[in-house]
This record gives structure tokens, sequence and C-alpha cells, in this order.
């Protein structure tokens, strides 16, 4: 033994050194217990985390400007929005093709819907002029198909468009594939049997991008062969728009008689702009386009200056305009009114945990039932009985009548506001209070007070002094538990709030479930979340997540 | 702390005051929850006591709320969906909550902290918060599994129900179990591997057997959890996930009818029963830790 020890390292049994087998056994150790923890913490991750973290995304993600209106965006990225004139031709004539494929995917609706947030009136403009778009392309097609009966035909259409042998522009079939798939949400793979010729697109690049995204759109979308289906209104725009400029003389081919027909007889066609203002004078106005262009970014900071009632605008940040200005009202309601339900949870919590901890055993668990009573009773059983008990019919009005405290016809109104808000929700989180200050005051020997006395301290010194400093831990961890559990109360200020007694967990809800403005909702979620985790770190700080107890 | 023989009259004034202050904040704990046991039983469709009933009189009682709710389809429904969503939730939370809860109270396990605020948060976050969040994760992982893997769409509803309702039970696993391990002894399964048992048998005859109160008193926790849900449920699930509460929810929001207080009284029942074992559990539980040493 001695030996050993004098010459070289411990060995283990099996003769390994002693350092290295213990490091061994306790990587074992340490992988056993995540091999324990592993699934409940993957589950927990993906079921919940993901979730919460995708939903926190969300308030900040603004890609439907930018998938909707690609070409617009990038046209309007130029504009200089400050001098209050408008956009130039080409963000029109973008803003054509781009809302025709939105309006034929049904996305211009949902894009409206988005804009609208952030100005109102933008919805029905979408809305309307998404009805109006193939006015221009039936003003268009007549005077095309009376030159040449082929134009009405699809196929005629395709073989102009279509590369053929010839060198194929893969690129641009490509973009197009990814603009569809942005758009509708869904993937725009598989086989379009169509590809753009190359020759095409520098001579007609519009009319080329336009026809490629229909023949993808159609291929993919509604499952038809692009090479004999007919082609939309915008794509007799797109051809009358490119010949008007387009030199056709380096092209060859069998359309090229038709096309040099079709430029020659030069076919009258308003500009995009005047078609715009034809369609909604709101278009001749330089406001639905620095709306576009302010949020046109990936991500966006307008939900959540929007949750604190202010807005973008091209100037800058601005607050919203006064009538819509209710979330911050409603922040400020939900943290005075949680504030005052935790305040209400002390009065009354103090007296019960301190006569609890200062009863004999016996008589405490007795009276402890009490607590855990409704602390274990249904959330919905507890706020029904309030229901029933502050209604102007209710249990409490009828007692205070029948007492004669208040007259028949001027019954309390007691419920639908702010005050039966606090009053149902100091109940329904009474138990939360009471339970951690009783278990700090079980830790304050009854010795001390009886020393204060002894050496001269009256009642009221003796609790003021040296009682109150020792339970504050109890009342500091009741008082967050409460406060936390408040804020984001959904249910009750539901039933009992009224318009006046709600919460910012009501109007999140409303987002999700009526407004549909998830982003808004998203946000909300964001800074309540943030607010309760602050609060909650606190209390790991104060208290230490592991002192939670339960029952 | 009687009042002592010397107090005086001031003294004496304020104990008195004192306990009255006491009795009526129980009064105020107690009340909403026995006011509404004897209105289920009105004869009316009345939310308050009618002179009848004030009177005693036999005529102004009946059980026809009770009736209501044992024959409507509409809460039997409900209620049935709450008992195959709420065991099926329990059962998911607990064993893996049980399982991590061993593996956090091993003596070397690493990021322990991170671990364990991972596992409290959803009962950290707001329940709104934890809804919405998981209103976007449902729905596109109800369509995906609708399309991809030609489920029903029913079916799908209840998964999606029962996944998002164990989650919200598993910090009261982890917490109790939690709990009744720190004062397990470890060196009883050091002696069951010492006298040859495997792993798995030292877990099943001489861990869990300690541990089970624990483990009992933490899946009624997220039993009542998902029990009495209705937040969630609202905003994950479809109406063919009607749970109980959702119902309640839907009445008291819309058309009250009496036989929420029925209900309410069914479910009061319940709270005291599981109060009951809950209390009973933790007990034992402080019992069977007092046996073994450490």
């Amino acid at each position: 033994m001695a030996d050993t020890a004098a010459n070289g390292p411990v060995l283990a049994a099996d003769g390994s050194p002693l350092k290295r087998s213990l490091g061994r056994a306790l990587r074992r150790q340490k992988l056993r217990a995540l091999a324990l923890v592993a699934p409940l913490l993957i589950f927990v991750l993906i079921t919940f985390i993901f979730p919460i973290a995708s939903m926190l995304f969300r308030s900040v993600q603004n890609d439907i400007v930018s998938n909707t209106l690609p070409y617009t965006v990038q046209a309007l990225a130029n504009w200089d929005a400050s001098t209050g004139d408008l956009p130039p031709e080409q963000v029109f004539e973008a803003m054509y093709f781009d809302m025709f494929l939105a309006a034929e995917a049904k996305r211009h609706t949902r894009l409206g819907t988005r804009l609208n947030y952030e100005q109102t009136g933008v919805s029905s403009l979408f809305r309307q002029s998404g009805r109006k778009l193939d006015d221009l392309g039936k003003d268009i097609e007549k005077p095309m198909n009376r030159l040449n009966a082929a134009w009405k035909d699809g196929e005629t259409w395709y073989s102009i468009f279509d590369a053929g042998t010839d060198s194929a522009d893969t690129q641009l079939l490509q973009v197009q594939r990814n603009r569809v798939a942005a758009l509708t949400d869904g993937p725009a793979s598989g086989d379009v049997n169509f590809a753009p010729s190359a020759a095409m697109a520098q001579a007609l690049p519009t009319a080329t991008r336009a026809y490629t995204a229909w023949a993808v759109y159609t291929a993919t979308q509604d499952g038809k062969d692009p090479a004999t289906t007919d082609p939309w209104e915008a794509l007799p725009v797109a051809l009358v728009h490119d010949l008007k400029t387009a030199d056709l003389s380096g092209l060859n081919g069998p359309a090229v008689d038709l096309l040099t027909e079709l430029q020659a007889a030069n076919i009258e066609m308003p500009t995009f702009a005047g078609f715009f203002a034809d369609m909604d004078e709101d278009w001749a106005t330089a406001t639905p386009w620095q709306t576009i262009q302010t949020h046109s970014g990936i991500y966006t900071s307008g939900y959540f200056l929007n949750a604190v009632d202010a807005q973008k605008t091209p100037e800058g940040i601005a607050w919203q305009p006064e009538d819509k200005q209710i979330l911050l009202t409603l922040f400020v309601r939900t943290l005075i009114m949680s504030l005052a339900i935790t305040g209400s949870c002390i009065l009354l919590g103090y007296p019960i945990a301190w006569l609890l901890a200062n009863l004999p055993m016996r008589q405490a668990n007795v009276l402890l039932i009490l607590v855990l009573l409704p602390f274990w009773t249904s959330l919905l059983v507890r706020t029904s009985a309030w229901k029933v008990m502050l209604q102007q019919q209710g249990v409490i009005n009828d007692v205070l009548v029948w007492i004669g405290l208040v007259d028949d016809a001027e019954r309390l109104i007691m419920i639908n506001n702010q005050f039966g808000t606090i009053v149902a929700m100091t109940h329904i989180l009474l138990p939360f209070m009471i339970l951690p200050m009783y278990s700090v005051m079980q830790t304050i020997p009854p010795s001390y007070l009886r020393a204060a006395k002894s050496l001269g301290a009256t009642n009221w010194t003796a609790f003021w002094r040296v009682y109150f400093p020792q339970s504050v831990p109890g009342i500091g961890a009741g008082s967050i538990l409460v406060f936390i559990l408040a804020i984001g109360y959904y249910i009750t200020p539901e039933i009992v709030g009224g318009t006046k007694g709600v919460f910012i967990s009501n109007r999140i809800a409303y987002h999700i479930s009526s407004s549909l403005n998830w982003g808004l909702a998203a946000a909300l979620g964001s800074i309540l979340l943030a607010a309760v985790l602050i609060l909650y770190w606190a209390y790991d700080r104060i208290v230490g997540i592991d002192n939670v107890k339960l029952g | 702390m009687g009042l002592p023989p010397y107090a005086t009259f001031g003294q004496r004034v304020w104990y008195y005051t004192f306990r009255v202050i006491c009795a009526l904040i129980f009064i105020f704990l107690i009340t909403p929850i026995l006011v509404v046991m004897p209105l289920s039983f009105n004869s009316q469709d009345f939310f308050t006591f009618t002179p009848e009933m004030l009177r005693l009189d036999p005529a102004g009682y009946s059980l026809k709320h009770y009736e209501d709710f044992f024959t409507n389809a509409e809460w039997q429904r409900s209620l049935k969906n709450s008992l195959i969503i709420a065991p099926i939730a329990t059962i998911i939370s607990v064993s893996l909550g049980t399982l991590a809860a061993i593996g956090l109270s091993q003596s070397h396990v690493p990021f322990k902290g991170t671990i364990m605020a991972i596992l409290i948060s959803p009962m950290i976050v707001p329940l709104i918060i934890s809804a919405t969040g998981m209103f976007f994760f449902y729905s596109s992982l109800g369509n995906w599994m609708e399309s991809n893997l030609g489920l029903d769409k029913n079916f799908v509803g209840y998964i999606k129900v029962i996944l998002a309702h164990a989650v919200l039970g598993i910090p009261f696993v982890i917490i109790t179990v939690t709990a009744t391990l720190v004062g397990f002894d470890r060196s009883l399964t050091r002696a069951a591997a010492n006298m040859g048992a495997n792993p798995v048998t030292t877990f099943f005859r001489v861990q869990m057997p300690l541990i089970l109160p624990g483990v009992i008193s933490g899946g009624l926790f997220a039993f009542i959890t998902s029990f009495d849900e209705v937040v969630v449920v609202l905003f994950v699930g479809s109406a063919g996930q009607k749970t109980l509460p959702w119902q309640m929810f839907t009445g008291l929001r819309e058309q009250i009818s009496p036989t929420i207080l029925a209900v309410a009284t069914l479910l009061v029942i319940i709270s005291i029963a599981l109060l009951t074992v809950v209390e009973l559990l933790r007990r034992r539980s402080e019992k069977l830790r007092g046996m073994s040493p450490g």
C-alpha cells in the first residue's frame, strides 16, 4: 500500500487510476440524470417554450407586405415620401401587377387588413380596387382580339413566352416560384410545364415576368396546364405596355409577326397612375403609398408601438389619434387594479395569517381548511358564486334591502365594474397571500414579542418594531405571487368586469378571437410576459423558487 | 394565546375586535362557496333565495337543476370531454414529471437552475399568454397532423388539448415530487442495489412506494389544473372539445342558467374530496419520511 502511494497514482479496483475512474463515474451519473430529465425537457421545450417564442416573434414579423407586393416595395424604396408628391409611374405599374396576382390568390384583402391597423381606410381601398383590376385588361383585350383572334387563345400566349428549345431564363422561373410560394404560404414546387424564354425576358420584361408568375400560379395552385389555359387580364396589359417601348428586331420565331402587328396597332392605354386614380381617388393621394412604404420592412416595431398607443408614420413615431388611445389606459388600469387587489389581499390576509400562526396547532389546522377550501375550489365556481352574490337581483343586494340599508329601487351596482372585479379577484387570490405569510409567521418565535413587552414596549410598539419587520418577507412573497397572478387574469374580469373592469389580458383575447389582429395581440402579450418575468425574477431573488409550496 | 387575566380593558376590547375581524374575513372566504349550494336546489330559475326557500318550504326546493345537468346532452358531453382530457393529461404529466424530478434530485445535474426554470415556466407565464402562444402553435400542428397523417379533425382536437393541459400540469408534479424527494434517504436505493436489485426493481420496489404520496398529490394538482382550466382550452380546442369549465364559462357569459349552480355544487364536493385526499397523503408522506433517518 505504502508502495503504491509513493510510486504512482492511487488505483481503483480495476487497476485504472482512481481519479479517472471517479471522473468517469461522475460523468455517467450526470448523463443518467440528464437522460431522466430529457423526455420532459424536450416535451416542454417543444410544446411550451417554442410556442411562446414564436408568439414573441410574431409581434415583430411583418413579411406580409413584401410577400404580397414584392415589386411595389422595391419600386417604392427610392421614393421620398416626405415631399408629399405621388410616387413615380413605375410604382403604379409594379403595384398593378403585384395587386393583380394577390387578388387572384385572394391575399390582397389580408394585406389590406394588416395595413388598416396603421391607416384606417386601407382595407376597403384594397378590397374595392381588387374587384376593379380586371377592367383595364378587359379594355385592352377587346381591340387586341379584334386585331387578331389568335390572342383569344391561351396557346398563342404560351408559344410566345415559352422557351421551347431556345435558352430559358431559369432564374426568372425560380424567382416567380418563390414569389408565389411566399404569397400563398405554401410550396410552389412541382412541374410547371413552362420555362420563360430568355430572349422574350430581354425584349418584353414586364410581360414575361407577369406570364411566368401566372404560369407558376396556374400550374401549382390551380393545377392546370399553362400551355392550354387562357391567361389573366393582366397579361394583355403587360404586353401592350411593354410593346410601347420594346425593340422586337432581335427576336425570331413564329410569334414575332403577331407581336409586330400588335406593336404597329399601338393600342391606346391609360397610364397606370391614371388607372389607379380612376379606380379610387385615394390612390391619387400620397397616403396609401406612404403607409405601404412605412410598413414595408420584414420586421416591424409597429405592433409594439400600437401596443403603447403610438404608431409609425412617414415622419417617425407619433401618438395614435385620441379616439384610438385605449391600450395605455388599459395597462395602467391593469396595474392599478392589480395593486388594489394585492393591497386588499394584504389587509385581509395578514390578520388571518397571524391568527393561524399564533393559535394552537389543532385549532389552526381546522381554520386552515377554511383557507384551503376556496383554494381548491374551481375558479369558475367561485366566479359564478360572485356573479350570483353581486348581481342587482343577487344575494347581497337582497340582504341589504331586507335589512333596510338600501331601498329596493336603488339596488347597488356591484357587478360589471371595477368594484366587482376587485372583490371577486381578492377572494380568489387571498389564499395565495395567506399561505406564504402563514409559513413565514410560523417561524417567528413568540418569545420575541414577550421579550419586547417585558422590556417595556406597548403592544403596538412590540408588534410594529419587533413582529412586523420579521413578517415582511411573507408579505413580499405573497404580494409578488398575487400581483403576478392578478395582472395576467382573464376569466374573472371577463365575467364580472363588464367594460370598465377588464384587464389587458381581455384585450389580448379580443385581438386573438375577434379582431384577428394577431400581431398586436402578440405584442401586448410580450409586454405582459416581460413584466411577469421581471416580477418572477424578483420573486426568485427574494423568496427563491424552491420555496414555492402547494397546499 | 388566550387573554391573560391581567389584561386591561383596552386589551380585552382589541382582543375581541380582532377575533370579530378575523371571523368576518373567514366569512368572506367561505360564504361564496356556501351560498351556491342551497341556491342550486332552487325550484325557480332565479339566482337568489326565493321567499319559499327562506320559509324552508319544501316546495321552494327541487332537484331540477341537477336533473337538467344529468339529462342535458350538452352538459353531459362537456362532462365526458373533461373526463377524457383531464386523466390522460394527468398521466402524461405525472409519468414524465416524476422521471424528471428523480433526475433533478440527483446530486450532480448540469444546468440544474436553467432546467428547473424551464420546467416551472408553464406555472409562471400568465395563462392568457400561454394560450396565445399555443393557439398559433397548435393550429399549425393540427393542420399538419390532419393533412400529413390523415387524422380525424375531432381526434386531433383532443390531442391538442391534452398536450396543452399536460404541459400546464407539469410544474405541479415537479414541485411536489421534488419536495418529497428532498427527504428521501439515498442509502435505501444503495442498500437495495447492494442486495442485488437492478435499477428498475429498486425504483418500483423501494423508491416508488416511498415517494408515492408526493406523486399522487402532484397528480391530483395536475388533474385539477386540467379539470379547471378554461383559457387554454378556449383557444386551443374546438367546439368538439368543449369541457365542463368551458361550458360554465359560456353559460356565465351568455345564457345564464341555474344549472351552473348545480354543477358548481358538484365541483365543490369534488374539491372537498380532493382536499381531504391531499391532506391525508401529506400526513402519510411526512410519517413515511419521518421513519427514515435523514
